[in-house]
């Protein structure tokens, strides 16, 4: 029974980061119904800023994610201003191919530059570290990151659901025209939107490296797992992606232990289609 | 004004299978054998595409699974001639009749969803039979398949000195595929199809039977890339998961349709007549370095051409034609007037 615990709390753990992944998607998915092909990649390139800040002058992680959480924020403001605002008049898939050109760029930019080798932070402040619960392992890197990527989504739901730009953004994902006429300027909702989509995935990417290697293929996996939590937890839903994002958490771990690692993600995506076979539009859709 | 444009793409179509019947007869091309698979792979990946195109392009569903029927394809083919150590005919048609299958399997309730969620169930769809080919110890897994050396000829579809019999294997692949699609398009079928895209509701308002249209364009696009599969696996002597079944190759499926233009005819020719050159000779200049280069250009490029011209390139070509007619009209006004 300890085993199952230790399982499922490792999951849980992985479980919010992804949450913190998929909610920049949904932000961005919600609002300007755009699929960001790119996300992943943006988390790569957030990991590779902390890893490098790590490793050249020996900034802690703790601290490196706000570097790299700026960076993102400017990757995507970058990304809407160069690729998405011109993309959005067209066709709908446009935005998505334009944003997979991207992401191979991205990707094969970090191939070029920092080599396909696996670098890993190592002798950071928390590394090694753990606490106990009864008999359940808690490594300190994993909770602190977790726990981390769980307050950034509650402050970014905060500011949606509370703020006088929170208001903005919600008026713009309903009905771009009506907001329009009421003074906002959706074009700047956007620009800021993509941007946030941009730190959130900026802020996980700058707490991994202590104990996730960064690679230029290790967006790829968790961009596809933001899809699936998106569109398990619903349109544009930050809740129901952080719902969906701790339940593929917990089903990866559990399944990779029970059924087979090889395994994991058949039962990951299988999940998803019987959601969505079940609920069209997501857990918290409507 | 229909039936005219309908005759100058016939007269364009038939000036096309001629012009590509005689490539293998410049001398440039028969001297040098790059050269020729190029032409290969733009037959192919314009088949391929054309395949995608009927359920992607005419009926609106796009749909990121294509590789799946593809790679069922390149099995099909390939255990055939690795296992069974027979021709691959056998494995062809069981292949695209299995995709055939699988496709209306997998899609009855995806078609349920709609946009980005059917989008996404069909990416989550791939990792799936990814993950379980590359564990299936029946089609060796990870290792893939590799050919043996076996006698060349149409029989087993296999040539190693030349690559001349393969270019016209492409050709009567892209030949078929095509008109299949041009009948279809002109056909109460395609009609339906395009009517479904363009309004599920109405369309079934108006008695079409949406379900059953995209489930029989789906079987019928599966069962042609199935096919495509089992060429490009005769082709490359070799296949694996990731080559055949992965998100990429699934990609490639859209990329060349969408920037040819998608619903069109000739969309899917015009885009690999594009993308594929430039993703062969970008290989061969500096994909050797193996930094990424090549890919990066590639990358580049797709993004460009999303930008600045989001309908691809039949969109340009009929904005360009527009303009001309436009001008037609403009001049020959004052005239009626006077």
């Amino acid at each position: 029974m300890t085993m199952f615990f230790q399982v499922a709390i490792d999951g849980l753990l992985t479980g919010m980061v992804y949450a913190l992944v998929a909610s920049g998607l949904s932000l961005i998915w919600g609002v300007m119904d755009v699929l960001n092909f790119a996300h992943g990649e943006f988390l790569m390139l957030g990991m590779y800023v902390s890893y490098w800040l790590g490793f050249l002058i020996n900034f802690d992680p703790l601290i490196s994610w706000i570097a790299s959480g700026v960076f993102c924020f400017l990757l995507g403001i970058l990304t809407y201003k160069l690729i998405i605002h011109h993309c959005l008049l067209g066709p709908p898939l446009s935005a998505l191919l334009a944003t997979f050109g991207l992401s191979m760029i991205l990707k094969n930019f970090a191939l070029n530059r920092f080599s396909p080798n696996y670098r890993l932070l190592t002798g950071t402040l928390l590394d090694g570290k753990r606490t106990l619960i009864g008999n359940i392992v808690l490594p300190m890197p994993q909770l602190i990151t977790s726990i981390f990527a769980l307050v950034v989504v509650f402050i970014i739901y905060y500011v949606i659901k509370r703020t006088r730009l929170g208001w903005a953004i919600q008026a713009t994902a309903m009905d771009k025209e009506a907001a329009e006429l009421m003074g906002i300027n959706t074009e700047r909702i956007f620009l800021l939107v993509f941007g946030l989509g941009g730190l959130c995935v900026g802020v996980a990417g700058g707490l991994l490296p202590s104990y996730l290697a960064v690679h230029p293929e290790v967006g790829g996996l968790f961009g596809l797992i933001a899809f699936v939590c998106v569109a398990m937890g619903g349109f544009g839903s930050i809740p129901g992606a952080l719902l969906a994002a701790l339940l593929i958490g917990l089903v990866e771990a559990l399944g990779g232990f029970y059924i087979a690692p090889v395994f994991k993600y058949v039962v990951v995506f299988g999940l998803y289609l019987l959601v969505v076979m079940l609920k069209p539009k997501g857990l918290f859709g409507w | 004004m229909i039936k005219e444009n309908t005759k100058k793409q016939d007269l364009l179509w038939y000036v096309l299978i001629v012009v590509l019947l005689l490539v293998p007869f410049i001398p440039q091309v028969a001297a040098n054998s790059f050269t020729q698979h190029v032409f290969i792979l733009i037959l192919l990946y314009a088949s391929m595409s054309q395949a995608w195109n009927i359920i992607g392009g005419y009926c609106g569903q796009v749909s990121f699974g294509h590789s799946v029927f593809f790679g069922i394809g390149a099995y099909g083919a390939g255990m055939a001639v690795v296992k069974f150590g027979i021709t691959p005919w056998p494995g062809i048609i069981i292949g695209s009749l299995l995709a055939m299958v699988v496709a209306v399997l997998i899609s009855y309730p995806c078609f349920k969803l709609k946009g980005h969620y059917f989008a996404i169930a069909t990416f989550a769809i791939v990792e799936i039979f990814n993950r379980l080919f590359m564990v299936w110890y029946w089609v060796n897994g990870a290792l893939g398949l590799d050919y043996p050396m076996v006698k060349t000829g149409w029989t087993n579809f296999v040539w190693y000195r030349t690559k001349i019999p393969y270019y016209y294997g492409a050709l009567i692949l892209f030949t078929t595929i095509f008109s299949i699609v041009r009948f279809i398009e002109r056909n109460r079928f395609g009609y339906y199809l395009r009517a479904v895209r363009e309004d599920q509701e109405t369309a079934e308002a108006t008695g079409i039977n949406s379900t059953f249209i995209k489930l029989s364009a789906m079987a019928l696009s599966a069962f042609l890339a199935s096919f495509c599969g089992a060429f490009f696996v005769q082709y490359n002597f070799r296949v694996d998961p990731p080559m055949v079944m992965s998100l990429q190759v699934s990609m490639v499926f859209v990329l060349v349709t969408i920037l040819g233009g998608a619903g069109t005819l000739f969309g899917p020719l015009l885009g690999a007549l594009i993308l594929i050159p430039l993703q062969e000779y970008t290989r061969v200049l500096w994909g050797g370095l193996g930094r990424g280069t090549d890919l990066m250009l590639f990358g580049f490029l797709i993004v460009l051409i999303m930008v600045r011209q989001p309908k691809g390139i039949m969109g340009l070509i009929n904005e360009y034609l527009n303009y001309r007619k436009t001008r037609k009209i403009i001049s020959a006004q004052p005239e009626i007037n006077s």
